[in-house]
């Protein structure tokens, strides 16, 4: 089948079955390898992306559940968030990365001031092995309004 | 992954048709259990097309039915917490489903998909049990007592939808998760309880969730004490990768004292 949906604002589209995950549809067919795959089970968020503006993790999408929907990726994502990760050393091996910044880009959307709590439950779902989380969390405090 | 076909129905009376069609065929909401089955092929009998329900219009929603709220069995967990309605009279099930994974869990989780993939695990199911909700799906209405079979056995027929769940509006019902962390854990126990009438269901456990009869009828005298003793033998833990045995009978027992005595 032929699924058709927005991605990073673009129209593109997938052959094959639509049970196919869209992770492995957005890294070896659409070429975007921003998106990580972590644990392929739900639990790491390494794979987020937004569909329609919410965070899920694309390992659990089948694409044909994309049809006609918006889809963003890192690689679409523009957001003060990625210097403020640069600048406080909140991105080490970088697989986590991506799916950080679009789960706070949600956060920040929802929540202009957000506590530190509020940061470390949006963030609950994303995993990082490297930096203990402590510089992410000042990261996206650093980018509330 | 194995090629799996992807069905998309129309609207709900056609996926009920389709499901009929479909042979070796599985209904897929948020794929939050399914599509990890699905990729790891640890699903038997492998099935060989999925149904998708998830953007399914008369599954989605919050609204009043005969005195009763009714919850879309496509509705997700995000849509459940925002729900004004449900914060009001189903606090319970609100706080169940904030324990739910994490954001990209709660934006996919449903509660068709908790009660059709019946882990005994399930955070939601409890809060079910406890609620006396009722289970509704494409023919009929089935009562949430008795919907687990055995484990990840339930009363559904293989050709039976689940469509949405109701719940009564006027209960006190409290509930409590204990897992290794707060958020994107699996229960080692998972307890939902209510004085009146008196329902203690617990999940994780046993093989399925499950009312615990002698704590309940205990509750039902007003004897707190005898409940939280006789619950011990309502339960049969096991020891596996997430706990043990004799930590969940401990914490059962700690647990349900704590919320009977708020």
């Amino acid at each position: 089948m032929t699924v058709r949906f927005t991605l990073n604002g673009r129209e593109v589209s997938s052959e094959g079955s639509g049970a196919r995950r869209l992770l492995d549809v957005l890294r070896e067919d659409l070429r975007q390898t921003g998106t990580k795959e972590g644990c392929g089970e739900g639990e790491c968020g390494a794979c987020s992306v937004l569909i329609d503006g919410e965070v899920v993790d694309s390992c659990l999408v089948a694409v044909g559940q994309v049809e006609g929907r918006r889809v963003v990726t890192i690689e679409g994502l523009q957001s003060p968030l990625q210097q403020a990760f640069i600048e406080h050393g909140a991105a080490q091996c970088g697989i986590c990365t991506p799916g950080m910044l679009l789960a706070a880009h949600v956060l920040l959307l929802r929540t202009r001031r957000p506590s530190a709590d509020d940061v470390r439950e949006a963030l609950a779902g994303n995993l990082c092995r490297c930096t203990g989380y402590t510089k992410i969390i000042e990261a996206v405090l650093s980018c509330a309004m | 992954m194995r090629d799996v076909t992807y069905v998309r129905p129309r609207n709900l009376n056609d996926a009920v048709q389709l499901y009929k069609a479909t042979p070796e065929c599985r209904p897929l909401a948020g794929g939050t259990d399914l599509m990890v089955m699905l990729h790891a092929r640890t699903l038997r009998p492998e099935p060989r097309a999925v149904l998708d329900l998830w953007s399914l219009p008369e599954l989605k929603g919050v609204r009043r039915v005969e005195g009763m709220l009714e919850i879309g069995a496509a509705e997700s967990y995000t849509g459940i917490i925002r729900s004004p309605e449900v914060w009001r009279h189903l606090p319970a099930l609100v706080a169940a489903a904030r324990t739910i994974g994490a954001a990209q869990i709660q934006n996919r989780g449903t509660l068709g998909g908790n009660l059709a993939n019946a882990s005994p695990a399930g955070d939601t199911l409890p809060v079910l049990l406890a609620y006396d909700a009722v289970v509704v799906t494409d023919r009929r209405a089935v009562p949430i007592d008795g919907f687990f079979k055995g484990y990840r056995t339930t009363a559904l027929q293989p050709d039976e939808l689940i469509t949405a769940v109701r719940f009564p509006m006027d209960r006190q019902v409290l509930f409590r998760k204990v897992g290794t962390r707060a958020a994107q854990a699996i229960s080692k126990v998972v307890i939902a309880v209510c004085r009146e009438p008196a329902r203690i269901a617990i999940g994780s456990v046993a093989e399925i969730p499950l009312r615990a009869p002698r704590a309940e009828a205990a509750l039902a005298t007003g004897d707190l004490v005898g409940a939280v003793t006789a619950i011990a033998a309502d339960i049969r833990p096991i020891d596996d990768v997430r706990s043990t045995a004799a930590y969940r009978r401990v914490v059962t027992q700690n647990v349900l004292a704590e919320l009977l005595n708020q």
